[in-house]
């Protein structure tokens, strides 16, 4: 058993809806208890689709238990082939379905339908939403497409030459972080290499287009969490090699042409040299330099935290001081990217250990999940959302790509906008004891940040470990107390007030840690000096 | 059409042979766990601990929607596969997430061990952990228990289940102690004190409330308490109450000046004080409230509305707006239908009202597009999908969440119903 207060994705069936929902003609029959069927409003409240999503639950009670639930699944199946006239038919169990056992595949199959349907064994106790959604489009593709499979260890035949390559587009679905726009990216980047798209999928396909994705000449991986499975078995059976760079920030979407050129044996200088980013030279640009070494804390699904930390790197000059992620499946990859980073690598899916190592690193910005917006909020530090668990907010109505070039210009404005302007930090530091640059004036542009939420306040001693990090523990305003039994005098205290709420927790934590090497048991004015003057801004 | 300060005979044709339409099929219903979103804020210190798998703890998130508390007063004992392959003591599992949960939140006095689907279907006998923790941790931490399972409860009967398990810690009323009135079901702290206003005027105070805002402020309970239910899907409850020797007030629900009347009389009545008191106490009220009410009539006048079924408020809401807003019927659905709870409010609904218990969503979805409402009400996962074919919803758990009871909620009730219709004049394109 495991304590959980929030949690970073949902039960695996919700990732087969997710893949369910993304297409046309697939209906998912879901044996599960009725209070499952909140999953519908994912989709339909935080993605504001038009459609249910296509699935059946079979809603069986405490008092079906006893009596014939197979009888109730076979039913809802049938009734809802008969409805809803899918092209292909998912069936699977829910946690509580799991536990008695009632074989949703071997029922289904004994209902005889004359559609292709595809059995998930999806283990509730153990995997969680993305492995959900991987193994279902896997499995989906295996059925489908399998069908359709050369002799093992056929030749691929080569590309007729006056014929352009061909991709397929893996890993969309629907409850996805900005994948909509994504795919309309990344088609008109490949479309600009002259390179066609033959499927997409899950994400807008019909079951006829899984049954031909052996026709591509290669793959593409848009979001591993989701596609990689699949393009693995697709390279095993039908010999397409496979692209996984995902295009995020600009020195990833410029590996991801070349190595897509390369596959399809095309140059891709000219793409590269039309297509120009607009943040490399934002971030080159003067008033760029307030962004320099910004102390940003990164967590996500595995995809986005990688590809986040690249870009916060190399392409914003930040300092990464975390990086973690809740995808387990991509621990290793996360981990290699940390160690680079000189850091150890947070795999976790516990709300409580996030906010603890952000507490910990004191950033000045964090590029997290929505979980993480709101320890954000609590602490006064400003936080983009950079990938799933989702939010009605991050379906935004304007186009707002995170792969490909456009994606970058996306990239660049959303980290820099919860960041104080830097004309405006400047201002702030030189003008800090006058009374309109108090801890209560946030920047003027994030002044009405709350989003019909209840507006939290900057907490002074927030980075101070465990004031505020629970409703219950009583929260000193400004605590006099510090790490490792140091104490702040009243001047050093007072003097600490003036400093600006965003730095104030960094210079706080640095001035303990100078107090606690140099063996300084209380704090005056002149330590806190002494130890900006060691630490430096 | 009432101004509520004279009650209507029940007059059409009252409960017993009102033909009701039971279907079976997929119930588009959330499970009683979502009680706890309201619940966990109405009582203070307490804490409610689901004991479920991810999905249970997904359903709360989203249905706790945003998620603004830095640590809520809610969380998931997630079973894991070693809880079921026997590899860990499930119990002794429990016992340790208890023991960390209440180490990070020394507040909590009353901690509910809340039953799910998996953990009823495998058997984990709650009752028994809760006594084991109650010797553990009493008089620190009360502990108890209930089930918000999808298999046994829909939505608001986890809140029945809650305040079930919490009738018999209710201290005994002073033997001869004077008829007292006890109000049941959650409502927001705005609402009680209103009613305490009203009360304490109509000389029906010292009136007390359950579930209490501090658990370590129970209402006292026995036979000289007379219990009205301000909620009515509290259906065991009653009977807990009854068995302690309570003894029951059936009213209409508090909903729009009539129904709050009704209500209040009905309250006098019990304590033996005639109704005229509590006319003359609230006749300012009532006229403030029929001015509110007077205000949006025009524009819920005539229009046809449609009930899919979700948190049983759906009857007293239908009497509301039928009688007091002149809104017509189309179908009133309710995943369960008490005759003795709802009675009052069906007497007041028109004979040909068509009524429905239960559900099969995709029948119940031709019917209502089929019947083009004018506003239908219905849960989060229905509302987009017909509003894209034209329809004009409300979200019924907005009805949950909001404080629509009493005199002054009512316009603010009526309003919920006008702003979807008000809106869809206002777009043009
Ligand atoms: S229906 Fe059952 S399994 Fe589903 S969320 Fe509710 S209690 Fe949990």
């Amino acid at each position: 058993m495991e304590l959980t207060v929030w949690t970073y994705e949902g039960p695996p069936h919700v990732g087969a809806m997710r893949v369910a929902t993304a297409m046309h003609d697939v209906h998912y029959v879901l044996h599960a208890p009725q209070g499952d069927t909140y999953a519908d409003l994912l989709f339909t409240m935080i993605e504001r689709l038009k459609k249910r999503p296509p699935v059946t639950y079979t809603t069986f009670q405490a008092r079906d238990l006893g009596g014939d639930t197979a009888v109730l699944f076979k039913d809802a199946a049938q009734d809802a082939y008969a409805r809803f006239k899918p092209q292909a038919m998912l069936v699977g169990a829910s946690c509580t379905a799991e536990l008695i056992q009632d074989d949703p595949g071997g029922l289904a199959e004994a209902i005889g339908l004359d559609i292709p349907v595809v059995p998930l064994e999806l283990p509730s106790y153990q995997k969680k939403e993305n492995w959900g959604a991987s193994e279902t489009f896997y499995q989906m593709v295996r059925g489908l497409a399998g069908a359709h499979a050369p002799a093992p260890g056929t030749e691929r035949p080569p590309r007729p030459a006056d014929r352009p390559a061909r991709v397929n587009l893996l890993g969309p679905t629907a409850l996805g972080f900005r994948h909509r726009d994504d795919v309309v990216e990344i088609k008109r980047l490949l479309g600009e290499m002259g390179i066609e798209v033959a499927v997409t999928a899950p994400l807008d396909a019909h079951a006829r287009d899984i049954a031909r994705l052996g026709e591509a000449d290669f793959n593409i991986v848009l979001y591993p969490e989701i596609g990689l499975t699949a393009a693995k078995w697709l390279e095993r059976t039908f010999a397409q090699p496979y692209v996984q760079t995902v295009p995020i920030g600009v020195g990833a979407t410029k590996d991801f042409v070349r190595e897509v050129a390369a596959l399809a044996g095309i140059d891709p200088e000219p793409v590269l040299a039309a297509n120009e980013s607009r943040l490399p030279w934002y971030s080159a640009s003067v008033d760029s330099n307030y962004l320099t070494a910004k102390r940003v804390f990164i967590f996500g699904d595995g995809t986005h935290a990688l590809a986040a930390a690249r870009v916060a790197r190399d392409e914003m000059g930040f300092d990464v001081v975390g990086l973690g992620t809740y995808s387990r499946e991509r621990a290793k990859d996360v981990r290699a990217m940390a160690k680079e980073l000189g850091l150890e690598a947070l795999i976790t899916d516990d709300y409580l250990a996030v906010e603890k190592a952000i507490e910990d690193s004191a950033p000045e910005l964090i590029l997290g999940t929505q979980m993480e917006r709101h320890i954000a909020k609590r602490h006064g530090i400003g936080c983009a959302v950079i990938s799933a668990p989702v939010h009605v907010q991050d379906f935004p109505a304007r186009y707002s790509p995170q792969m490909g070039f456009e994606g970058a210009n996306v990239l660049f404005d959303t980290f820099v906008h919860p960041l104080v302007m830097g004309l405006e930090e400047h201002l702030l530091g030189m003008f800090r004891e006058d009374f309109e640059f108090n801890d209560d004036a946030m920047p003027s542009h994030l002044a009405t940040a709350g989003e019909g939420e209840i507006r939290v306040q900057p907490q002074p001693s927030a980075p101070n470990g465990a004031a505020a990090t629970n409703g219950s523990a009583v929260e000193p305003a400004a605590d006099a107390t510090g790490e490792a039994g140091t104490h702040w005098d009243d001047s050093a205290l007072q003097e600490l007030k003036k400093i600006p709420f965003f730095v104030r927790g960094k210079v706080r934590r640095n001035t303990e840690k100078f107090a606690a090497d140099n063996g300084v048991a209380t704090i005056t004015v002149e330590t806190l000096y002494d130890a900006k003057a060691h630490f430096g801004r | 059409m009432s101004d509520g300060s004279t009650p209507m005979a029940p007059a059409p044709g009252c409960t017993e042979d009102r033909p009701v339409l039971k279907e079976r099929g997929q119930r588009e219903v959330f499970c009683g766990l979502t009680g706890i979103v309201w619940l966990h804020r109405k009582i203070q210190d307490a804490f409610f601990l689901v004991v479920g798998s991810r999905t249970c703890a997904h359903l709360l998130q989203s249905a706790a929607g945003v998620m603004i508390f830095a640590e809520p007063r809610f969380a998931t004992a997630i079973i894991g596969e070693r809880d079921l392959a026997g590899m860990a003591d499930a119990n002794e599992e429990l016992d340790r997430c208890v023991r960390q949960l209440l180490e990070r939140r020394p507040d909590i006095k009353l901690l509910f061990l809340v039953g799910s689907c998996p953990s009823e279907v495998i058997k984990l006998d709650l009752s028994r952990a809760a006594e084991r923790l109650n010797v553990e941790y009493s008089p620190k931490v009360r502990v108890l228990n209930y089930s918000g399972s999808g298999i046994e409860t829909t939505f608001t009967q986890g809140e029945d289940a809650c305040l079930t398990a919490m009738v018999p810690t209710l201290p005994d009323a002073a033997p001869g102690a004077a008829p007292s009135l006890l109000v049941v079901g959650t409502l927001a702290d705005v609402v009680e004190d209103q009613i305490t206003r009203i009360a304490d005027k109509a000389g029906l105070g010292p009136i007390r409330f359950f579930p209490p805002r501090n658990s370590q402020d129970l209402p006292p309970v026995g036979p000289n308490t007379r219990f009205i239910m301000a909620q009515p899907f509290l259906t065991d409850t009653a009977k807990a109450l009854t068995d302690r020797g309570a003894v029951q007030v059936n009213a209409p629900f508090p909903l729009g000046v009539e129904g709050t009347t009704l209500w209040l009389k009905a309250a006098a009545e019990a304590l033996d004080l005639p109704g005229s008191h509590v006319d003359v106490a609230t006749a300012a009220n009532r006229d403030r409230a029929n001015r509110a009410l007077d205000r949006y009539r025009p524009e819920l006048e005539g229009k046809r509305i449609f009930f899919f079924p979700d948190s049983q408020l759906e009857i007293p809401l239908a009497r509301f707006l039928n009688r007091e807003m002149g809104m017509e019927l189309v179908e009133v659905g309710t995943p369960y239908l008490n005759r003795t709870i709802h009675g009052p409010d069906l007497a007041l609904l028109p004979a040909d009202a068509m009524l429905s218990e239960g559900q099969h969503v995709e029948k119940q979805l031709d019917r209502c597009v089929a019947a083009r409402p004018d506003i239908t009400v219905c849960g989060l996962g229905l509302a987009n999908p017909l509003e894209a074919q034209g329809l004009t919803t409300k979200w019924s758990i907005e009805l949950v969440f909001t404080p629509i009871q009493g005199f002054e909620q009512a316009g603010d009730l009526a309003e919920l119903f006008a702003r979807p219709l008000n809106r869809k004049t206002r777009l043009v394109a």
